[in-house]
C-alpha cells in the first residue's frame, strides 16, 4: 500500500469513528445557533462565534453575557474557566504530535474538542507514525468542525427552536458516557471518574464552571493516588 | 442588537474569546517539542479522560433545573443509567445515544400517561 493511500485510510478510519458522535453533536450546535439569534446576535455574529470560539458551552455562556451587556473582562474570565479543560486535553494529546510542523500543530489545537480529544486518543495507539496519527485525528476533527459550523448556521437562520420536550441536549452526556467507558480500565480510572463526577455535582452552583475544574483536578489526583496504592499496571 | 453592546463591541468580544480559547487548546501542543514531560505529569494525564468527562456528564444528568436530584423522578438519571449499561456492554457510541434517548422519551411518555 502506498503511503498516500494509507493516510487516506487513516483519515477515513477517523471519520468512521466520529460518525455516530455527530448525531449527538448536531442538536447542540443547532441550539447554539438558535439561542444566539434569540438573544440578539445577528446570524453572522452567531456564525462568527462558532468559527472563532468553536466550543459549545462557552459559546452559550458568551451569548448570555453579551445579551446581558456584561463587561468584556467578565466574559473572558468565564470563557477561560469553561474552556480551561482544553489545556488538560492539550497536554494529554501533545506527546502524540511531537515533531509536527508549527502550522499543523496550530490546526490540531484549533480543532481540539472534547470529542476530537477522546476519539483521537483511541486511534493513536496502533498508529506509530506521526503522519498517520495526524491523518486519523483530522478524520475525526474535521467532520466535527464542519458539522458544528453548518448546524450553527442552520440554527441561526431557521431561528425557530427545536421542541424543548425532545430533550435533544441529552445527546451530549450520552456521547461522553460512551466515549469514556473504554478509558475506565482499572481501579485508578474508576476512582478518577467517581471523584471527578461527584465533586462536579457538589460544585454545580459555583460560578465560572469551577465545579467542573475542581472535580476534574480532584479526580486526576485521586486516580493517581488510588492507582499507586492499588498497584495498577501503568500503560503509558 | 443586544442591549448596551455595539456591533463593534460584540465582534471584539467574539474575537477575544476565540483567541483565548485557541491559546488554551494550542498551549501544550505548541510547546511539546521543547518540553520534557515529568513522569508524574505523564501519570496524571492518564486520568484526564475519565476525570474531566465525568465532571461534565454527572452534573448534566444529576442536576435538573438547578438542583441535585438523585430520586427516581429524575428521568434523565434513569435513562443515563440504562445508557451506561449499554455503553459498558456494547462500547458503541451509536447504541448508547439511541438507547439513552429512547429511554428518556419512553419514560417521559409513561410519566405523562400516569
Amino acid at each position: 500500500m502506498s503511503g498516500q493511500t494509507r493516510l487516506r485510510d487513516d483519515f477515513l478510519a477517523g471519520a468512521r469513528a466520529v460518525a455516530p458522535v455527530l448525531i449527538g453533536v448536531l442538536p447542540f450546535a443547532l441550539i447554539a445557533g438558535v439561542v444566539a439569534v434569540r438573544l440578539g446576535l445577528s446570524p453572522l455574529a452567531a456564525s462568527g462565534l462558532s468559527v472563532l470560539v468553536f466550543a459549545g458551552a462557552s459559546q452559550l455562556a458568551a451569548i448570555q453575557l453579551i445579551h446581558d451587556g456584561a463587561p468584556l473582562l467578565i466574559i473572558l474570565v468565564t470563557v477561560f474557566f469553561i474552556n480551561a479543560r482544553f489545556t488538560m486535553y492539550s497536554a494529554s494529546i501533545a506527546p502524540h504530535f511531537r515533531g509536527a510542523r508549527a502550522r499543523t500543530k496550530a490546526m490540531i489545537g484549533y480543532l481540539l474538542t472534547d470529542q476530537a480529544y477522546v476519539l483521537g486518543l483511541y486511534g493513536f495507539s496502533d498508529r506509530p507514525e506521526l503522519a498517520r496519527r495526524i491523518a486519523f485525528y483530522l478524520g475525526v476533527a474535521l467532520p466535527l468542525w464542519l458539522c458544528w459550523q453548518v448546524a450553527t448556521v442552520v440554527g441561526a437562520v431557521a431561528g425557530s427552536r427545536l421542541p424543548e420536550s425532545w430533550g435533544l441536549e441529552f445527546g451530549i452526556p450520552l456521547t461522553f458516557m460512551a466515549m469514556i467507558v473504554p478509558s475506565i480500565t482499572d481501579k485508578g480510572t474508576v476512582a478518577a471518574a467517581l471523584v471527578g463526577g461527584a465533586l462536579a455535582v457538589a460544585g454545580h452552583a459555583l460560578p465560572w464552571n469551577l465545579g467542573l475544574i475542581l472535580g476534574a483536578l480532584a479526580g486526576i489526583a485521586t486516580g493517581m493516588l488510588v492507582s499507586t496504592l492499588a498497584g495498577d499496571e501503568v500503560q503509558s | 442588537m443586544s442591549e448596551g453592546m455595539s456591533t463593534t463591541m460584540v465582534w471584539l468580544t467574539i474575537a477575544m474569546a476565540g483567541l483565548l480559547t485557541f491559546l488554551l487548546r494550542w498551549s501544550f501542543i505548541a510547546m511539546i517539542d521543547s518540553l520534557e514531560m515529568p513522569p508524574a505529569v505523564r501519570r496524571a494525564l492518564r486520568f484526564v479522560p475519565a476525570a474531566v468527562l465525568s465532571a461534565i456528564i454527572w452534573p448534566a444528568v444529576i442536576v435538573q433545573d438547578g438542583a441535585i436530584d438523585l430520586w427516581i423522578d429524575n428521568l434523565h438519571l434513569i435513562a443515563a443509567l440504562i445508557a451506561a449499561v449499554v455503553a459498558w456492554r456494547t462500547r458503541s457510541i451509536f447504541y448508547t445515544i439511541a438507547v439513552g434517548m429512547l429511554a428518556l422519551w419512553g419514560l417521559t411518555a409513561l410519566v405523562n400517561i400516569a
